[in-house]
């Protein structure tokens, strides 16, 4: 199967082709979000973690390296900790446009802006020489996350997903699914998919590390809770498998690493992926924005709803009474399921047909309202040290 | 009828994706939405909770999504409601917290 997509120098395929304007500190944030004002398909993002959290340049590189991205503008303060030069070399690498204005070095926010606006505007012009080409499906490469989950999202959107999940990999696509939290109590699961040995130590590390992070004293939180056991939910294990599910049940070929500024990108070749992060749902977008996918499927049975800057996001619901009420901000209804009007592999192949369409142009929802959300998140390096997961 | 989903054929429970009261008939629907078996309500039951498709030892596991999500903590029969009352984690018992009690 085919999809009209936007070929990349470094083999990837685009489903967008927006410019990005990256403040490399949030104290230039203001001056990229004026560079981007008012330009169509000109995207605007940064980090506010501080100008010396170096990791947080690799995820912003990451984002301005996915395929979606035609071209990239970074814009420096000057004397932050990050520094621009090597994040534009490593743009550079992908074979991209890529330019940098420094305030400090130009002389004022004005200049800055304006000289900024020149450069972003003819790399604009040169996105628009770019057309839609035929690509095959296999050069997709597709984010799974779950959030606003309720009784609905185990029974019809998950597993509708997971059918989605199993079709894409099976047309040679990649899938990757970060939220190591949710996983806590499938592992049995999780590494009986594991393609090999190694692949399964990875696995169970994965889920290892994160429970370990949270039940350091004072985390807080239980792993189930009242409103799961009302819903239905009677074990960890079944809360578990229920998320995990959208993962489908093709074998995990890898699980890619994420820390310490290495953010390792989905491979070329396809498969299913697990990535280190964090549940967080904008920041964990991020992330597998930055590792390359260029699709984001979201389920949600109670509704949450944004987007964001790097990927489209189609949202999924197997909730009826959240469809009924949001029906105009959800893409995909799944909760024909819970009324016993449609199978769970019918939704799922319409799932994967909807990928398709909206790898070919089709806006979604949260595109249609110009829904922009970005966030960087980062490990506690001292929590890290701490628990010796360094 | 009723109806609940069994999401995989190694399965001993389905999810009702309507409330079920004890007596009602419960066609069980496969993932394709063909009826896979049919069986007679033993107790009551919200929606999303689970109802088992066989009689089921103490000790027995119970298996959804082809995986296994916890032990019978008493012996359980077909059409019976299954939840925290005869189910237990192998993971990670629940806490008075978890329950909301403390």
């Amino acid at each position: 199967m085919e999809f009209q997509g936007f070929a990349r120098a470094d083999g990837r395929a685009g489903v967008r082709n927006r410019v990005l304007v990256v403040a490399t500190s949030d104290c230039a944030d203001p001056a990229a979000r004026m560079i981007a004002r008012g330009m169509d398909d000109v995207v605007a993002i940064t980090q506010h973690l501080g100008c010396i959290a170096i990791e947080t340049a690799t995820t912003l590189v990451g984002a301005a390296k996915n395929p979606n991205i035609f071209a990239t503008l970074l814009v420096s303060m000057g004397c932050e900790g990050i520094e621009a030069e090597p994040m534009m070399s490593e743009i550079e690498k992908t074979g991209k446009p890529v330019a940098m204005v420094r305030i400090q070095e130009i002389g004022s926010i004005r200049q800055t802006v304006a000289r900024g606006r020149e450069i972003v505007a003819k790399m604009v012009a040169e996105s628009h020489q770019r057309k839609r080409e035929a690509l095959d499906v296999s050069r997709l490469a597709v984010g799974l996350k779950c959030g606003g989950s309720d009784t609905t999202s185990g029974i019809a959107a998950n597993p509708a997903i997971g059918v989605m999940a199993d079709m894409l990999v099976d047309a040679g696509a990649s899938v990757v699914m970060i939220e190591p939290i949710e996983a806590i109590g499938a592992e049995e699961f999780l590494a009986s998919r594991a393609a090999n040995k190694s692949v399964q130590k990875q696995v169970l590390k994965w889920i290892n590390d994160e429970e370990k992070r949270w039940t350091v004293p004072g985390a807080g939180i239980d792993f189930m809770c009242r409103g799961n056991i009302d819903g239905g939910l009677t074990t960890l294990e079944e809360k578990a498998l229920g998320a995990i599910h959208k993962g489908g049940h093709r074998p995990i070929k890898g699980v890619l690493k994420n820390r310490r500024g290495c953010l390792e990108t989905v491979p070329q070749g396809g498969g299913f992926y697990l990535q280190e992060g964090t549940h967080e749902e904008i920041p964990a977008i991020t992330y597998m924005a930055a590792a390359g996918a260029n699709i984001i499927i979201f389920a949600t049975g109670r509704g949450g709803v944004f987007g964001h800057s790097i990927c489209p996001v189609v949202r999924v619901t197997g909730n009826p009474e959240t469809w009924a009420r949001m029906k105009e901000d959800m893409d995909i209804n799944a909760s024909t399921i819970m009324e016993g009007k449609e199978s769970i592999e019918g939704v799922g192949k319409r799932i994967y047909d909807e990928v398709v369409a909206v790898a070919s142009g089709k806006l979604t929802i949260s595109e249609q309202l110009g829904l922009d959300n970005f966030a960087v998140w980062k490990y506690d390096s001292r929590l890290e040290a701490l628990l010796g997961l360094l | 009828m009723k109806q609940a989903i069994m999401m995989d054929a190694k399965d001993n429970v389905a999810n009702a994706i309507s409330a079920i009261k004890a007596g009602e008939e419960v066609a069980i629907l496969s993932t394709k939405q063909e009826v896979v078996q049919r069986l007679k309500a033993k107790s009551s039951l919200p929606l999303g909770h689970k109802i088992a498709l066989m009689d089921i030892k103490r000790g027995d596991e119970i298996k959804k999504y082809g995986a296994v999500i916890g032990k019978a903590s008493k012996n359980i029969a077909a059409g019976e409601y299954v939840h925290i009352h005869n189910v237990e984690s192998n993971r990670m018992p629940l806490t008075e917290h978890m329950l909301g009690y403390k």
